[in-house]
Order: structure tokens, then sequence, then C-alpha cells
């Protein structure tokens, strides 16, 4: 093999990247905006989570405490059932306040992560998503230090003896770094491996897709929203918890 | 065979990005013993094994997170390309 082709293969445009669809400019502006994969399968999440919440609506809006309930129904009283479970587990008597938010970051991550099953690029293996959603977690455990503590949440950076300071502020700002990296990679390293098998054997990947697809997608991506969920209400839960 | 400064910087980076990956050595270990404490958690007291489960995953999930910041090198030295 000569070097040209083993850059070239380095260098190939894989199919498990990040693909641009459609390029545009915005005048004054220097930069190519283009709507990528993430864009597309983000809408189609965003748009199947919203369909399927009207429908819920509808449907228990209609719905008779004489009658007996049908699939559907059933289904969604066991998925925000399992929801307020879970918050309720960590967060005790302060889980009405987020239940909503919680719930619909679990929903979207882990429909997200599953959307990989369906042919989409999954939105959470780009990190412009995932940090995003760090970011919102970030904010909101501040927000709720500071609405409980006051001041104590920023007296609390010099607890226990004051030279500790940096490190605590590095602590506080590696929450959203690490929960994003994490969500990313997990997500990212899936879709990559399959990627690369799915290259390896181009013709041949009957059969062999379905396991990968069951541990990368289903497992990891089912964990991976359960913790980060529930890594968000154990920060939150550490700054409004009375002690 | 005439080797010019990108394809080294090619190569050193594959390289690199194989060394990189020898972070996921230490989650592995973790997450072993997390699993092995768990299993053990599990046969000393079976009525608790959705508590231990959960425990166990969230712990392992954590401990993760140093082998896939390796996996986010290995990955932008790849790809990404920073060094052209």
């Amino acid at each position: 093999m000569n070097v040209t082709s083993m850059t070239s293969m380095i260098a190939c445009d894989s199919s498990f990247m990040i693909k641009s669809l459609y390029t545009f400019k915005i005048p004054g502006i220097d930069y190519d905006f283009s709507i990528n994969t993430t864009h597309v399968a983000m809408f189609i999440v965003s748009l199947f989570i919203l369909v399927m919440a009207i429908i819920a609506r509808i449907k228990i809006n209609k719905a008779n405490a004489s009658d007996t309930p049908g699939f559907f129904q059933n289904a969604v009283e066991l998925i925000v059932e399992m929801l307020q479970t879970m918050v309720e587990g960590i967060m005790g008597k302060n889980a009405n306040k987020f239940v909503n938010y919680l719930s619909t970051l679990f929903l979207f991550i882990i429909i997200s992560n599953i959307s990989g099953l369906f042919g989409l690029r999954p939105p959470t293996a780009d990190y412009g998503v995932t940090l995003c959603l760090g970011v919102i977690t970030f904010i909101l455990v501040q927000f709720n230090g500071i609405k409980k503590n006051k001041l104590g949440h920023f007296t609390s950076l010099f607890q226990p003896i004051w030279f500790l300071f940096p490190i605590n502020l590095i602590g506080e700002f590696a929450v959203p770094l690490s929960l994003s990296l994490r969500l990313f990679g997990n997500i990212m390293s899936g879709t990559v491996l399959m990627g690369l098998i799915y290259d390896l054997l181009n013709p041949y990947t009957i059969g062999v897709g379905a396991f990968l697809h069951g541990y990368f997608d289903l497992f990891s991506g089912c964990i991976q929203a359960y913790v980060f969920c529930m890594l968000t209400m154990v920060y939150v839960n550490d700054k409004i918890a009375d002690d | 065979m005439d080797i010019n400064g990108q394809d080294f910087i090619n190569a050193m980076s594959a390289i690199g990005a194989g060394i990189a990956m020898i972070a996921g050595v230490g989650p592995g270990v973790g997450q072993g013993i997390a699993a092995g404490h768990g299993a053990a958690a599990v046969g000393r007291n079976p009525g608790a094994k959705s508590a231990i489960t959960s425990t166990m995953l969230l712990g392992q999930a954590v401990a993760e997170t140093t082998g896939l910041y390796g996996f986010a090198v290995a990955i932008i030295l790849m790809f990404v390309k920073p060094f052209k």
C-alpha cells in the first residue's frame, strides 16, 4: 500500500460523519452555513415527540374513567408513571418542579439515541447538541443554587478552606463538560464502530448489524439517557436539598 | 516512496489516536470492579437488586468518562485533523 492510498483512506469521506446537505450564505457574514444531517434528524425526532404528545393529549382528554384504556393510553400512562417515579426517587418533595423538564429531556435523549436504529444519524452524536444539553443543566444547577442559598452559593466555593477555591470552581465548570462528553462519546463511539463495520463488510452486512444496533443503540442509548437525567437530578438536588 | 510533510502528520495522527485509546484500559478495570461488587451485593441481598443495579450503572457511567475523553481525542485526531 503506498502512502497516497493510506492517506486517502484516513481522509476518506466516512459514512458516519456529519454530512452537509445544503449550504447557504447569510449576506454580510463570511461563513458557509449549512443544513446537515443533525438538523434533519433532530427535526424528525422533535416532530415525532410533538405528534406523539398531541395524540396523547387528545386521547387522555377524551378518555372516560369507566372505559377500559387502550394500548396507546396504557403505554403513555406507563411512561409518565415511570418518569415520575424516577424523578421522585431522587428529588423527593422537590420532584414536582422538575418532573416536566426532566421527562422532556429523557424522552428527547432516548428517542435521539434510538433514532440510529431507523437509519438516522443520531443527533446526540453531534457535540453541538450534547453541549447545549449540558449547558442547560449547568444553568439549572447554578440558578437553583443561587435561588436557594443566595450569597451562600458563592461562599460555598471557599469551603472547607479558601485555597481550594480554584479546584471548586473547576469542579463547577466540569459538570456540563463531563455530562456532554459522556453522552456524545457513548453515542459517537457506537456510530463510528457501526459505520466502520458496515463499511468493512460492505455487501454482506445482513444480520451482523442486529446485534450491534441492539447493543449500541438500544442498551447504550437507554443507559446514557438514564444517566444524563440521573446526574442532572443529583446535581440539582445537591444545591436545593435541605440539610 | 516519497513522504511529504502532510503524509507524515496524517500517519502520526493515526498513531496518536491509537495511543489515546489506551485510556480505555482504566474504565474497563473500573467497570469490571464495580460489576463484580454489584454481583456480590446482589448475591448477599437479592431483594435490593434494582437499587443495586441502578447505582452500579450510574457509577459505571461516571467511571466511563475518562475513557471517553481519550476517545474524543482519538476522534479529533483522526477525523477533525487539527494539524494541517
